[in-house]
């Protein structure tokens, strides 16, 4: 294979350099402080994602959100992160079931009730086509494939006009 | 006055139990005294109308006369509360509520019983389950949830004074169409249970209530969007939907009407999914019910926490049973309901309306077990877990997407069988146009591969744009094809069109609403905001926006104390306009409330329009500067437009098609040859 020319090469890196840069900027801990505030419920039973709890002297959103700052700050991945936070509020103050134990089933049902459902309907659909057509009395025949098509074709442009 | 209220409410439970018991009676006896029985059955339907229309005025008049003797309207109102919240007195409270909820029901069945000669037997069996649904909630009201108690003791000066989250202009509107969507599903379900015990022969029964049906879900679709609006202009959380479980419960009876209202098409034109139809007005109903049973029993914990009690084991046993009834009737009669199901090809309008069920469905089957999770989670685990926004977004919104895919192909498909040169045809021109605009949305800074959130508005994007393309598309074939026959001019040859077939071309329009309220949604990624202590001349900058505080204001009136601060907003240099978030204390109740302000930028971005929303949230306690949290919604006014048009689509499509127009014509007629005697 023939090598690339050197300002060829060097452009191909700048131009990887930059769409990485691009891609991935505004990954840092300000992302991860509004991702991290949003898969936790602020614990004032507003029923509020933390984040979004907006009570003026709620008396445990700032200190939930001080608190997560604190633990970024530390360097705490965000699952010990999250861990903090249930022993120091509970199991209710994650916003959505964990992915472990029963609580998988929460995310797993759903798409099994899409699966069940589409199989379902996939099923019921293909049974429905394969009925035979039933017999006319008086010998009369119903049209099927290019004669019905040409028939169907034909009664849709009367019926458009 | 609240001795009239009991009668009244009192009388109106044995109205209607004799409409109940009567109208039972009058099914099985065939005659003529059968039918004279029938008959005073109906009136006092009626009369029970009269007698809730009587307590639900009393109470109303004793709020506007202050009569806090009634604990009721001690508890919810005060003297200096405004006129028109008095009158939403009626349904701020659980008693009120149910009161009104029995008054609509009545309303409803008022208008069915007047109506009884359109189909007087398939009307008796409807009005009779009404009577039956009637006499639960007049039951409730008159042993366990009584709106005219008279408070014990010495009668306070003056009532507690109305919820402030309540004060709002939209919450004069929004209860009362939430409750004619849920009560409104009474009477389609009246008439389906009433077709399967008497075995109604054909699908006239859709016919009638296909009106009733979609002026309910209709009213149900506004009194959702208003909700979402209340939360966006009075909670000032920025947001609109939260996935409360009480929000929950009043869309899943929607799911299940819109699926209701798209599969009673195949019944009506192919005779097809009786069974499937009868089970999907039944859920709708039941649906319904569970909405109120979660309001008011608070065994799931919600926001909506001002109307509970312990009548939700009333609920419970209700639903139990009307389970149970439904359940018998259809495995006694489903033989009944048996059609010869053939379809002819995959890819057909009916294929794409049982996927249209299966996917309302499952998006109605995730909210009800995410909503519902919590508690089986404390019987399994022994503790709580909270579902929350990001399993309902995780979970539900790819299946709305392909939803929203259906909505785009599904109407384009003809019934029986499409040919592949059709799909061609009719996809082509949507297609580019939606791929078009998610390559625009790439270019102007959308990256999909970033973040899951921006993968769902991308596709979300496409599939609106896919969406309102191929409804374009179709309104400018079949504009065309009358305007060449007529020589009318495009656009009044789509209004003739959508005059032709109401239904059809009023549905496109509901699908063109829906697409931009996906649209309003698809912003939600794109959402920015600050907060910060603000005092005189003050800035803050968000986006392309910079916020200058003005001023602070306060002002007192007899119901609450505000203070306004007024902030100026620039964009580009240019002052845009003047902004005054508000806070209120109200003082009967006293309790602080924040009053958002909201500025839709359509005169600068159209198209890409942003909501400028800012909150007044008070003063910070150290060092007393107030602090104002700006937002920056994109899209947002896109939602509440679509409503409207979600709306207009639905009063075409009620509208009769026009019928095709007589002329005679005048025909010369011909001297008749005279014929000689030599010819």
């Amino acid at each position: 294979m023939k090598p690339l020319r050197p300002t060829l090469r060097r452009s191909l890196h700048m131009t990887i350099v930059c769409a990485a840069v691009f891609l991935f900027m505004g990954a840092g801990d300000d992302a991860r402080f509004n991702s991290i505030g949003h898969r936790m419920m602020c614990v004032c039973s507003c029923s509020q994602v933390l984040l979004e709890c907006n009570h003026v002297g709620c008396t445990y959103s700032d200190k939930m959100r001080n608190q997560l700052l604190a633990a970024l700050d530390k360097g705490d991945n965000d699952d010990l992160i999250l861990q903090g936070f249930v022993q120091d509020y509970g199991p209710t103050v994650i916003a959505a079931p964990t992915a472990t134990g029963f609580n998988r089933v929460a995310w797993i049902m759903p798409f099994v009730a899409l699966a069940f459902g589409i199989t379902f309907v996939i099923y019921v659909v293909r049974s429905w086509k394969n009925k035979p057509t039933p017999a006319l009395a008086g010998g009369i025949v119903i049209p099927t494939g290019g004669e019905l098509d040409t028939l169907r074709e034909r009664a849709r442009k009367e019926t458009d006009q | 006055m609240s001795l009239i209220g009991s009668f009244a409410l009192l009388l109106a439970l044995a109205l209607a139990a004799y409409s109940f018991l009567a109208g039972l009676f009058a099914l099985f006896q065939r005659d003529a005294m059968g039918a004279r029985i029938a008959e005073t059955a109906r009136r006092a339907g009626i009369a029970a109308f009269v007698a809730v229309l009587l307590a639900a005025v009393v109470l109303v008049t004793s709020a506007f006369h202050d009569d806090f003797s009634i604990a009721y309207i001690q508890q919810h109102s005060n003297r200096d509360l405004p006129a028109a919240y008095k009158f939403a007195v009626l349904w701020s409270g659980q008693e009120g509520s149910l009161l009104f909820w029995s008054l609509l029901l009545s309303g409803y069945g008022f208008v069915l019983r007047l109506r009884y000669k359109t189909d007087q037997r398939l009307f008796a069996y409807a009005s009779v389950v009404i009577a039956a649904v009637q006499v639960f909630f007049l039951l409730i009201l008159n042993v366990a949830a009584k709106p005219f108690s008279l408070v014990q003791g010495m009668v306070p000066p003056d009532g507690n004074g109305l919820y402030p989250l309540l004060q709002y202009p939209e919450m004069v509107i929004h209860p009362p169409m939430l409750y004619l969507g849920y009560v409104g599903f009474t009477v389609p379900f009246a008439f389906a249970l009433g077709a399967l015990i008497m075995k109604y022969p054909g699908e006239k029964w859709i016919n009638i209530t296909r009106r009733w049906t979609m002026v309910t879900w209709c009213f149900l679709t506004i009194g959702v969007f208003l909700g979402a609006h209340w939360a966006y202009a009075v909670l000032g959380w920025g947001g609109y939907w939260g996935w409360d479980p009480v929000e929950n419960a009043s869309l899943m009876p929607w799911l299940t009407g819109t699926a209701f209202l798209h599969s009673v098409m195949m019944q009506e034109k192919r005779g097809m999914l009786k069974v499937w139809n009868m089970l999907l007005i039944f859920a709708t109903f039941l649906l319904s019910m569970l909405g109120t049973f979660l309001t008011r029993s608070g065994v799931i914990s919600s926001v909506h926490a001002f109307a509970q009690s312990s009548i939700g084991s009333w609920f419970l046993v209700f639903i139990a049973l009307t389970v149970a009834v439904c359940a018998y009737f259809l495995a006694a009669n489903i033989s009944h309901l048996k059609s010869e199901h053939k379809l002819e090809s995959l890819v057909s309008r009916e294929s794409s309306f049982l996927f249209n069920n299966l996917l309302l469905l499952v998006v109605c089957f995730t909210i009800l077990w995410g909503t519902f999770f919590p508690i089986l989670s404390e019987w399994v685990q022994g503790h709580k877990v909270t579902v929350g926004p990001p399993f309902f977004n995780r979970v539900a919104v790819p299946v709305a997407l392909l939803l929203l895919l259906l909505t785009a192909v599904g109407p384009l498909l003809a019934w029986r069988k499409t040919s592949v040169e059709s799909l061609k045809r009719n996809f082509l021109f949507p297609l580019i146009g939606s791929i078009a605009i998610g390559g625009m949305m790439i270019v102007f800074g959308v990256r999909p591969w970033q973040d899951p959130s921006f993968f769902y508005a991308t596709m979300a994007g496409v599939l609106s744009a896919l969406v309102i393309f191929t409804i374009v598309s179709e309104f400018v074939r079949g504009g065309r094809v009358i305007a060449g026959k007529s020589g009318q001019s495009l656009p009044a040859a789509m209004i003739h069109l959508c005059h032709r077939n109401t239904r059809r071309y009023g549905g496109y329009i509901v699908h063109f609403g829906v697409a931009l309220v996906v649209i309003g949604i698809l912003g939600t990624p794109f959402n920015k905001e600050v907060e910060k202590e603000m005092g005189f001349g003050d800035k803050v900058s968000l986006g392309p926006y910079t916020f200058v505080c003005q001023s602070y204001t306060m002002e007192d009136n007899p119901n609450y104390g505000n203070e306004w601060a007024i902030i100026n907003v620039f964009r580009g240099g240019k002052q845009v306009t003047t902004m005054y978030p508000e806070r209120r204390f109200y003082k009967s109740s006293q309790q602080p409330q924040t009053i958002p302000r909201i500025y839709p930028s359509f005169r600068e971005d159209f198209l890409l329009v942003t909501d400028v929303y800012l909150v007044y949230e008070g003063r910070n306690e150290e060092t007393g500067r107030p602090i104002i949290k700006a937002h920056l919604n994109p899209m947002v006014p896109w939602i509440w437009t679509g409503l409207i048009i979600m709306v207009f689509g639905t009063i075409i499509a009620l509208v009769p098609n026009a019928v095709p127009v007589r002329v005679t014509a005048t025909v010369p007629v011909q001297e008749p040859a005279h014929v000689g005697a030599g010819d």
